[in-house]
Formats: structure tokens, C-alpha cells, sequence
């Protein structure tokens, strides 16, 4: 049996048959990131001796049946979230030896739920960046061409799911940084309702803004793995508290009658015609099945990038202050003084990108500019979310491309941070509204890169995203994972 | 010019650490005086991922804090970060209000020296405190290095800034004390100054008499007393005035308040542009307070000091001087207050008892009114036994002192002390005898006309007696006898 | 919106405390200038009346109540530090020197 083929559900089914024990799926796990790691660098931080001991209390639980859902299955968790005594180093030299003394909540309730953490994976640095070049500890590879970047900023969670070296995966997603790697591999990515899941614990890029969420191979998975993650915490301000339903139950509903919304501004002159061919498939296969589709518009979302990169960097500005050397993470030998050694100690321990958005939000909060950057762009996303909400009183969900093109070449685009930028530009307006979205593979382009599409739920209509995104599976098949030769 | 022909200009932001019992947005404690860095958590030393949950309770306190002052209860308020890098700010920015304060327009009255003067409050608003740094050397200039402590980083405070009413260094002092005997009235904050709990930062300026543009002000830091604050802007505004004369101008600064010199230091340290960047908080949402909130606080307000002295002016017939000595410590009127509900003959000896034995042993030994021992009925019937001619007042000073030290009712320590006073007209009439006998020159000289020389009689007698005769009866006889010695003589 | 000058990046980047070379404020003032000519775009929206929206959820009111909850084991909380000194955190003199 080739344990790394079988899909979570189906691990589950012989978890619970006593046909294969959790340490077997763990071991596998581990033998394959072995081979492969040299070549892809998914990780930074590999944990293979506590997953096995988490594995043997998730074969306890499975023998005592207090286990649930995932107990026993595999995850790799990306690098900015919060791990007890495990370095978590958001890929950068200032926390290159830093160890959380607690646990961010979405790994307590991922413990709680018996599920071995293999490792901590490779991200642009702060989760700022969308291929993986800025991480302090070097690029991740895409797993279908190593060529190529696999996306940003959690590159590493999606590599290593693309490329079977973890079932499931969390990544955070600020403007896109789940979406956009999901799609560059070929996997399912989601980013929840803001407040859904927990950002305790999860260093954050944009507070407003950030949302961690799953990376899996196929819509059902993920949708197992957001069930657990998606719990109400009283220690995040910010999280919702709704009922919660189990997503994995949402998935078979049908599509008929769905309303489905294209809005015509996603489908501009810079936009990949491979891609666009996919996302008419993708919508084509949910007419077939009885859905309505609905020509819309979102007449601001080509002003979401712009006022993205003023809201994200502001709030990252005065996030990433503490990064000052006194109570953790990297000190600079300079110490003459407390104001020196801040200033070489943020120098020495932030790379170039990090450091630009730091200059560009503390300039747009700055004394004479706040209301002309910072004020202006509150006002804009304002313009953004009535877009949507005007949208949803037509349509149930949206489908869109992920991103204007396939995966491009190391190197092509890191010098010109705009260029970098617009690879965002289809999925920042879901943060900006703190609604939930999805992207799922749609295809492979002719030099057969996957291709992603997103479909946007209103604000905590995971269930309506899911059970869409399910019957597009359903529709389209899958593209397979890709042919990693090790 | 003197300073008297200068308008003194003063306006106070008085920062007061609330009584909560946790910290403002996570659940280490608040008490005072723990080993370094063993009150924190994640939260608190701003670990990377942490977020804040708000108190409720120090909402409440802010709130009440905004009613007893007479301020608009905002219903929509918010938090914002004030960003600014310093070693004992852990998250290198302060939670805080910026353009929505929790209170706004409020007012504080108090009088000097008779006159009533009323200083507006500009707003009150909720953040957080730092943690604490401690250098290596006398001072933070000469120190290679400083120690954080971040145990205090996170204890709610409340802002209080007034408007700059304030028009001499003793009003700015008796303002201080105002706030401080109206927060703890309330109950939202101990106001000790001497563990920082209370703090003040003062902006001062002069202008000619009958000027309506203020000077350029210069703020004062680091006053550490009631009297610090007076002393301190009594320095600058004598400062300001002899730069003024000399046609000199005022450096708009931030000023330390040295307390051993007795003088203000500018702080030196270069002077950082104040571009805070505040924004609000993205990890805390609004806070809207419903109406059923703020009246169900405003119900639960005690009296405050202002009302009280009113009230033992009229009520009780106070001289103001008793009444606001007594009203200044809600826990002292409170005393006051049951005492005189059982003894309600004479409200000014309770007063007189109270501002001196009362407060001379709380004084002597260091306590506060909750710690002592005397349960006001007690004290009322210690008087009551006054009133019987049980016991002189001598003795009763020597009851009250046992009773402050032990707790014991009166009646027992008059009874195991043998105090009680000599009211018996033959055991009297026999000392006075002795006396007339043992002091025979005394005796000569009254009857030769000194009558002063009566008090030492007197005075002889009460010292046979060991203090126990009764005084006035003692006088009486002595009289008597003395008149009879006259006649027969 | 006017582009941004070389003092300008000089007094932002002492505002966030990073120390940059001169040939990083070089190429900072270049790429800033070239993000906020892209930023631009920004001014063609009409907005007035427009609320700003600061966050994404429609919470208020989220309060813990004053309860007391165990702090951190001082070895825990020292865990990380660059530079302890007896259970605090040292840091290099705060005035800087003459």
C-alpha cells in the first residue's frame, strides 16, 4: 500500500480499521521528506522525533476511541506559527533561534487532536513576499518544475503537500499568501472569514488582515482540516463566535440554483489566457450542473492592491517593532547605546523586503501623510467590502482567477516589488473585505504548470464555498500531484 | 517684573494605575512589590503572536473615574497603538485612546484657601503601563546599562488631562489631592504616589497679568509628592519669570524635577520628534457602552468628598477646616460617620477626638484607618462615659490610647485599670484636706489674694488622686475649704 | 501625494529604528518612490462620506473579566533573551553618551 497516495479520509478509514497505525503514516511521511527536502528546501525546521511520539499517543487514542477527524494524520505547519519550545523563525535571521514558551491556539487544538507535526515550513520572510525569495534560509522549490517559485508567502506548507511530504498543512494568508502558493502547486488552499480561526499565537504581518488556514491536496480535506481549526478563542479579541458547522458534512450539497458571480474586472488585459480558459471550465462545469451564472461587477477591486500595500505595511510597521533585540530574537554586537543597538539589530536581523515595508508603513502613518496614505486606504477598502456586499445580494459565491498567471521563474520578479505585487492582485480584495475564499486546481498550462481558481463566499459561508469548490472537483477532475523525481 | 504680576498658567495629566487585580489585557497580577519579570506572560512581554484581551472591570473604573468627575460618558470608544521604541515598552508600541476617549468634558472643584476653584478635565482615557527600567548607575545618564523589569508593563492606567486652569504651584498641589481623594473615594485606584500609582506630568507657562496668550511652556516630570509638585512648579515658574525679565526666552522642553537640589534639569536627551503614528489597534475591537451600563455605574457611586463636605457643614455643623480634613479619606469620614450615628450629641467633639488622639496614633504608628483597632461604638461610648463623669477627660486620653492599642471596650479597661474617676464627695473632701495640710505657703498666698494659685491646688489634688478625681468636683471643694479656712481665720 | 526625498527616508527609517548604509537609502528612496507612484491610483477614488474601515469583523465589546491567571515560569519567560542579568532583561545604556 502506498500510504502517501491515500487521500486523509481514506487514512482515516484504515486508522480506525487497524489496518496501519499512525507511527506507519508518520514514518512514510518522514522517509519521503528525506528523499525529497534536498531539492525542494520545504522546510526549516524538521520535527521527526516528537512526531513520532505524537504518533504513538494518536495510536493510543485510536485504541481508547477518544479520537476524532484528523488524530493520527499528519500536518507540517508554516513558520510563523507558534510552536512550544520549537524554533519558529518566520524564515528570518532575527528569529533564527527563537522558541516560543507557548503554543499558538490552532497547534493546541491540532495537538489536542493527536496530529503528528512533522515540521515547520520555508516563507517568504514575515510572510512578506510571494515566492518564497525572501526567506533568510533560502527559496522553496515548486515541486512540478524546480524552476519555478512555488508562491508566497507560504510556499513551504504548499510545496511540501504538492510534493507529498505532509498530507495537510497550515499556512496564514494576509493578501493571498494561501491562495496564491495553493495555486502555484496545484493544491487546495483556503483562507477562512476573518475571526474564524484563531490568530493567537501567529505572528502576525497584518493584523486586520491575517488568517491562517489549510492546505490540502483535495476539497474535502481541507475542509476536514478547517473544521478543527475553525474554533472561537477567547484569547483572540477578534475571533467570531458562531457555531461552527462540520464542514466535511456541507460538501455534497448540490449546485443547482447556486448563483454564480464573474465579475468582469477580474478579467483584464494582463490576464494569462491559459488561465482564463480554465476559470470559463470551471464556471462552464458549474452551469452544467444548474447553477446561474451571473455576470457582476466589483467596480473598486482594481484599487485593492494599492490599498492593500498601505494597510498591510502600517499595521506590519508597528508589528514588527518589537523586533528589538531586548526580550528575544536576534541583538546586534553594536551596543553603544539602546537606540544603536536597535537600529543595527533591526538592520542586521530583517532582510530588504521586510525592511521596505516597514519604511513604506511607518511613511504612510507618519506625521503629514496619514491622511493622504493611511486614512485614504481605509476609506477605499470601506469602498471595497460594499462592493461585495452589493454583490451578495445577487449571487451566492464568486469565481475568479487566483492569480493572472501560472508560477513564474526564480528571479524574475524579485527585483521589481511590483511586479512581485501584482501576483496578488485577485486575492488581496477578500482580505481587505475579511471575507472567506478558496483556491483549487482548474487545470495545468501548457508547460504544465497548474492553474488556480478562487471562488469568494460572503462572510462565513464556508459551507456554500465548499460544497461549490467540491462539485468543480467533481467536474473537472483532478490534476494529479506532480512527477517530483528524486 | 515680580512673579505676582505674571499669570501662572498650569495644566495637569495625571496618570493613576487602576485597582484592578489584573492587568489590562492579559491575567498576571497587579500587586506591587513581586521579584522582576515573575508577573508576566506571553502577552505581556510582547511575544510575537500574542494578543490583548481588555479588562472589563478597568472599563468600568475608567467610567467611574469619567462620572465622579463630571464627564460625558463617550458611548463609542476605541483603542489605538502609540508607537514608540523604548527598552521598557515591550510591544514598541502602547495601547492607548487616541481620537476617542473614553471620558470627555469633565470637571474638578476644591477650595483655596476659602476660595472655590473649579479646573476642567479634558478627557480621560484608558492604556496601558510600560514595564521598568532600572540603572546601573545614580542616575539613567550615567548608567553603562539598565535592567528590565516588566512586571508593571500592562497595568491599566487612566489618563486624566486637565485644562490648563490651574493659576498657581498650591493649586495644582490641592487639585493632585483633590483627584487623589475623589479616585479613592471611588475605589478605582490607591493613588500612592510613592510606588507611582499615582503620577503627574505639569505644563507650565507665565504671561504678563491681563495677557490672553499663554507663554512657551516647558513640562515638568518626575514629581514624586504632593509637595514635589508644588515645590517644583514654585522653581519653574520662578524660572520663567526671571528668563522673561532678563528678556531671554523659554526653551519649550521636558524638564526633570530634581527633588534633593531642588530645581528642574532639562532632560538633554536629544529631543525626539513626537510622530507617534497612532492608528487604531487592529487587534481590539470598539467599545460601545450600552446606557443600562453607565447608569448602573453611576448608581453605584458612593458619596463623594465635595458633597460630603457639604453636607458636615450643614448636617453636622462643622467648621469647614474639620470638615475637610475629615472628608479628604472617604475611609475617615466613613469612621466619622458611624461614630456620630451613636453619638449624636456632640458631632465637633467626635471631630475634635478624631483630628487629634485618633490621628496622632494612626500617625505615630504608621497604620490606616481600616487597621485600627477601636470599633466606632467604642468610641462612642467612651465619650458617653465622659458625659457620666465616669471618667475625666485625662483619663479618657489614657482609655483611648488602650483602646487604640488593644481593641478592648472602654468599660473593661476603665474597670481592670481602676480608672474610674472619684466622684465620691467624703474620699474627695479628704484629699482636698491633705492637700490644704501638706502646702501650707500655697495656701497662705491665696488667702493672702493670689488666686492663680488655685490651679496648682487643684492640680495637687489630681495628682493624689492619680488623676482619678473628678476635676470639677475637685475644684468645687477646694474652693469650699479654702473659703472656710478664710472665715476662720 | 509628492515623492518622497532621501531626508525624508532618512527621518522614517530613524522613526522605525533601522539603520540603513547610504547605498540602501539610495535604492529605498528609489523603490519607495516607485510604490508610491503606483499608490497614486488611490486619489482617483472619490470618498467622501466614506467611513474608513479599520477592521474586518463586526465585533464590540470583547472584555475578559479581572480575573487573576498564573504568569510564566521566570525561566520560561527568560527563555529567549539576548542578554540577562539575574532574572532581567539588560540593555545597553538608554542616554546616549556625550
Amino acid at each position: 500500500m502506498d500510504i502517501l497516495k491515500k487521500s486523509v479520509l481514506e487514512l482515516r478509514e484504515l486508522l480506525d480499521k487497524g489496518e496501519i497505525s499512525s507511527r506507519e503514516i508518520v514514518q512514510a511521511y518522514i522517509d519521503r521528506i528525506e528523499k525529497t527536502e534536498p531539492k525542494l528546501n520545504s522546510f526549516v525546521t524538521l520535527t521527526f522525533e516528537e512526531a513520532l511520539k505524537d504518533a504513538d499517543r494518536a495510536d493510543e487514542m485510536i485504541r481508547n476511541k477518544t479520537h476524532t477527524t484528523l488524530t493520527g494524520i499528519p500536518i507540517a505547519l508554516k513558520d510563523n506559527i507558534s510552536t512550544y519550545h520549537v524554533k519558529t523563525t518566520c524564515s528570518s535571521k532575527m528569529l533564527e533561534n527563537y522558541r516560543p514558551p507557548f503554543d499558538a491556539t490552532v497547534v493546541e487544538l491540532i495537538k489536542q487532536a493527536g496530529m503528528p507535526i512533522l515540521g515547520k515550513t520555508n516563507m517568504d520572510e514575515f510572510a512578506m513576499g510571494s515566492s518564497t525569495e525572501t526567506s533568510y534560509f533560502g527559496p522553496t522549490k515548486n515541486p512540478w518544475n524546480l524552476e519555478y517559485v512555488p508562491g508566497g508567502s507560504s510556499g513551504g506548507s504548499a510545496a511540501s503537500v504538492a510534493a507529498k511530504q505532509a498530507p495537510l498543512a497550515l499556512g496564514t494568508d494576509t493578501g493571498g499568501s494561501i491562495r496564491q502558493p495553493a495555486a502555484f502547486t496545484g493544491i487546495v488552499g483556503i483562507k477562512p472569514t476573518y475571526g474564524l480561526v484563531s490568530r493567537y499565537g501567529v505572528v502576525p504581518f497584518a493584523s486586520s488582515l491575517d488568517q491562517v488556514g489549510p492546505f490540502a491536496r483535495t476539497v474535502a480535506e481541507s475542509a476536514a482540516l478547517l473544521s478543527l481549526i475553525a474554533q472561537y478563542d477567547k484569547y483572540d479579541s477578534t475571533s467570531l463566535n458562531n457555531p461552527r458547522p462540520d464542514y466535511l458534512r456541507s460538501l455534497e450539497k448540490d449546485v443547482k440554483g447556486l448563483r454564480v458571480g464573474v465579475p468582469k474586472e477580474f478579467f483584464i488585459d494582463g490576464l494569462d489566457a491559459e488561465v482564463e480558459q480554465a476559470v470559463r471550465k470551471a464556471v462552464k462545469a458549474l452551469e452544467d450542473q444548474g447553477a446561474e451564472i451571473v455576470d457582476i461587477e466589483l467596480p473598486h477591486s482594481d484599487k485593492a492592491l494599492a490599498t492593500y500595500y498601505i494597510v498591510a505595511t502600517a499595521e506590519c510597521s508597528s508589528n514588527l517593532a518589537r523586533f528589538d533585540g531586548v526580550r528575544f530574537g536576534h541583538r546586534s554586537e553594536n551596543t553603544k547605546d539602546s537606540v544603536t543597538m536597535f537600529k543595527h539589530t533591526r538592520a542586521e536581523g530583517f532582510g530588504p523586503e521586510v525592511k521596505r515595508r516597514i519604511m513604506l508603513g511607518t511613511y504612510a502613518l507618519s506625521a503629514g501623510y496619514y491622511d493622504a496614505y493611511y486614512l485614504k486606504a481605509l476609506k477605499v477598502r470601506r469602498l471595497i467590502k460594499e462592493d461585495f456586499d452589493k454583490a451578495f445580494t445577487k449571487v451566492d459565491v464568486i469565481i475568479t482567477p487566483t492569480t493572472p498567471s501560472t508560477a513564474f521563474k526564480f528571479g524574475e520578479k524579485v527585483q521589481d516589488p511590483i511586479a512581485m505585487y501584482l501576483s496578488d492582485v485577485f486575492t488581496t480584495t477578500a482580505n481587505l473585505a475579511g471575507i472567506p475564499a478558496l483556491s483549487m486546481p482548474a487545470g495545468l498550462s501548457s508547460n504544465n504548470l497548474p492553474i488556480g481558481v478562487q471562488i469568494i463566499a460572503p462572510s462565513l459561508a464556508e459551507e456554500v464555498m465548499l460544497s461549490t469548490a467540491y462539485s468543480i472537483e467533481k467536474a473537472l477532475g483532478s490534476i494529479g500531484l506532480p512527477e517530483l523525481e528524486v | 517684573m515680580p512673579l505676582e504680576d505674571y499669570t501662572i498658567v498650569i495644566g495637569l495629566e495625571v496618570h493613576a494605575e487602576l485597582a484592578t487585580d489584573s492587568k489590562l489585557f492579559c491575567g498576571c497580577s497587579t500587586s506591587f512589590g513581586s521579584e522582576a519579570n515573575t508577573q508576566i506572560c506571553p502577552r505581556c512581554l510582547g511575544l510575537p503572536g500574542t494578543l490583548p484581551v481588555l479588562n472589563k472591570k478597568a472599563v468600568e473604573y475608567a467610567v467611574r473615574a469619567g462620572l465622579a468627575l463630571d464627564c460625558k460618558i463617550n458611548k463609542f470608544s476605541k483603542f489605538d497603538r502609540k508607537n514608540y521604541f523604548y527598552p521598557d515598552l515591550s510591544k514598541a508600541y502602547q495601547i492607548s485612546q487616541y481620537d476617542q476617549p473614553i471620558c470627555e468634558h469633565g470637571h474638578v472643584e476644591f477650595y483655596v484657601g476659602g476660595e472655590k476653584k473649579v479646573v476642567g478635565i479634558t478627557r480621560i482615557h484608558l492604556e496601558e503601563e510600560a514595564g521598568k527600567s532600572i540603572h546601573s548607575g545614580t542616575s539613567i545618564s550615567d548608567s553603562d546599562f539598565s535592567l528590565e523589569d516588566y512586571n508593571r508593563s500592562g497595568i491599566p492606567l487612566i489618563e486624566i488631562v486637565s485644562e490648563p486652569d490651574i493659576r498657581s504651584p498650591e493649586e495644582a498641589r490641592i487639585y493632585m489631592e483633590t483627584l487623589r481623594s475623589i479616585l479613592r473615594y471611588i475605589g478605582v485606584s490607591d493613588c500612592k504616589m510613592e510606588e507611582g500609582s499615582l503620577r503627574c506630568d505639569a505644563n507650565i507657562s507665565l504671561m504678563p497679568k491681563g495677557a490672553t496668550v499663554f507663554g512657551t511652556r516647558t513640562e515638568i516630570k518626575n514629581m514624586n509628592s504632593f509637595r514635589a509638585v508644588q515645590k517644583a512648579l514654585e522653581y519653574e515658574a520662578e524660572r520663567h519669570a526671571k528668563l522673561l525679565d532678563s528678556g531671554e526666552k523659554i526653551v519649550q522642553e521636558t524638564r526633570t524635577w530634581d527633588d534633593n537640589l531642588g530645581i528642574t534639569l532639562s532632560m538633554r536627551s536629544k529631543e525626539e520628534a513626537h510622530d507617534y503614528r497612532y492608528f487604531p489597534e487592529p487587534d481590539l475591537v470598539p467599545v460601545i457602552l450600552e446606557d443600562e451600563f453607565v447608569t448602573d455605574i453611576k448608581n453605584s457611586l458612593p458619596e463623594l468628598p465635595a458633597e460630603k463636605f457639604r453636607r458636615y457643614l450643614e448636617e453636622f455643623g462643622l467648621p469647614e477646616y474639620d470638615a475637610e480634613l475629615i472628608t479628604a479619606d472617604r475611609d475617615l469620614a466613613e469612621y466619622f460617620e458611624a461614630v456620630v450615628a451613636i453619638y449624636n450629641k456632640d458631632y465637633k467633639a467626635v471631630s475634635n477626638w478624631i483630628m487629634g488622639e485618633f490621628m496622632r496614633l494612626m500617625n505615630e504608628q504608621g497604620i490606616e484607618v481600616g487597621e485600627v483597632k477601636i470599633k466606632p461604638e467604642d468610641f462612642a461610648a467612651m465619650l458617653k462615659l465622659m458625659d457620666e463623669g465616669v471618667i475625666s477627660s485625662k483619663i479618657a486620653k489614657v482609655v483611648f490610647e488602650e483602646m487604640f492599642n488593644t481593641g478592648k471596650e472602654p468599660k473593661t479597661i476603665v474597670g481592670e485599670k481602676g480608672l474610674v474617676q472619684i466622684s465620691d464627695s467624703s474620699a474627695i473632701e479628704q484629699i482636698v484636706a491633705d492637700v490644704i495640710k501638706d502646702n501650707p505657703g500655697p495656701v497662705a498666698e491665696y488667702l493672702g489674694g493670689k488666686d492663680k494659685v488655685l490651679g496648682f491646688l487643684v492640680g495637687q489634688v489630681m495628682k493624689l488622686s492619680k488623676g482619678k478625681a473628678n476635676p470639677q468636683m475637685a475644684n468645687e471643694f477646694l474652693k469650699k475649704a479654702l473659703a472656710e479656712l478664710s472665715k476662720n481665720q | 501625494m509628492s515623492s518622497i526625498t532621501k531626508e525624508t527616508v532618512c527621518y522614517v527609517a530613524d522613526l522605525a529604528r533601522l539603520y540603513l548604509t547610504d547605498e540602501e537609502i539610495e535604492q529605498m528612496t528609489e523603490s519607495l518612490n516607485k510604490i508610491l507612484e503606483f499608490e497614486e491610483q488611490l486619489n482617483s477614488v472619490n470618498t467622501d462620506n466614506v467611513e474608513p474601515m479599520a477592521h474586518a469583523v463586526p465585533l464590540n465589546n470583547v472584555m475578559r473579566e479581572d480575573v487573576v491567571e498564573e504568569s510564566m515560569p521566570i525561566r520560561e519567560a527568560m527563555l529567549n533573551a539576548p542578554d540577562e542579568v539575574e532574572g532581567f532583561f539588560r540593555v545597553p545604556r538608554i542616554i546616549e553618551k556625550d
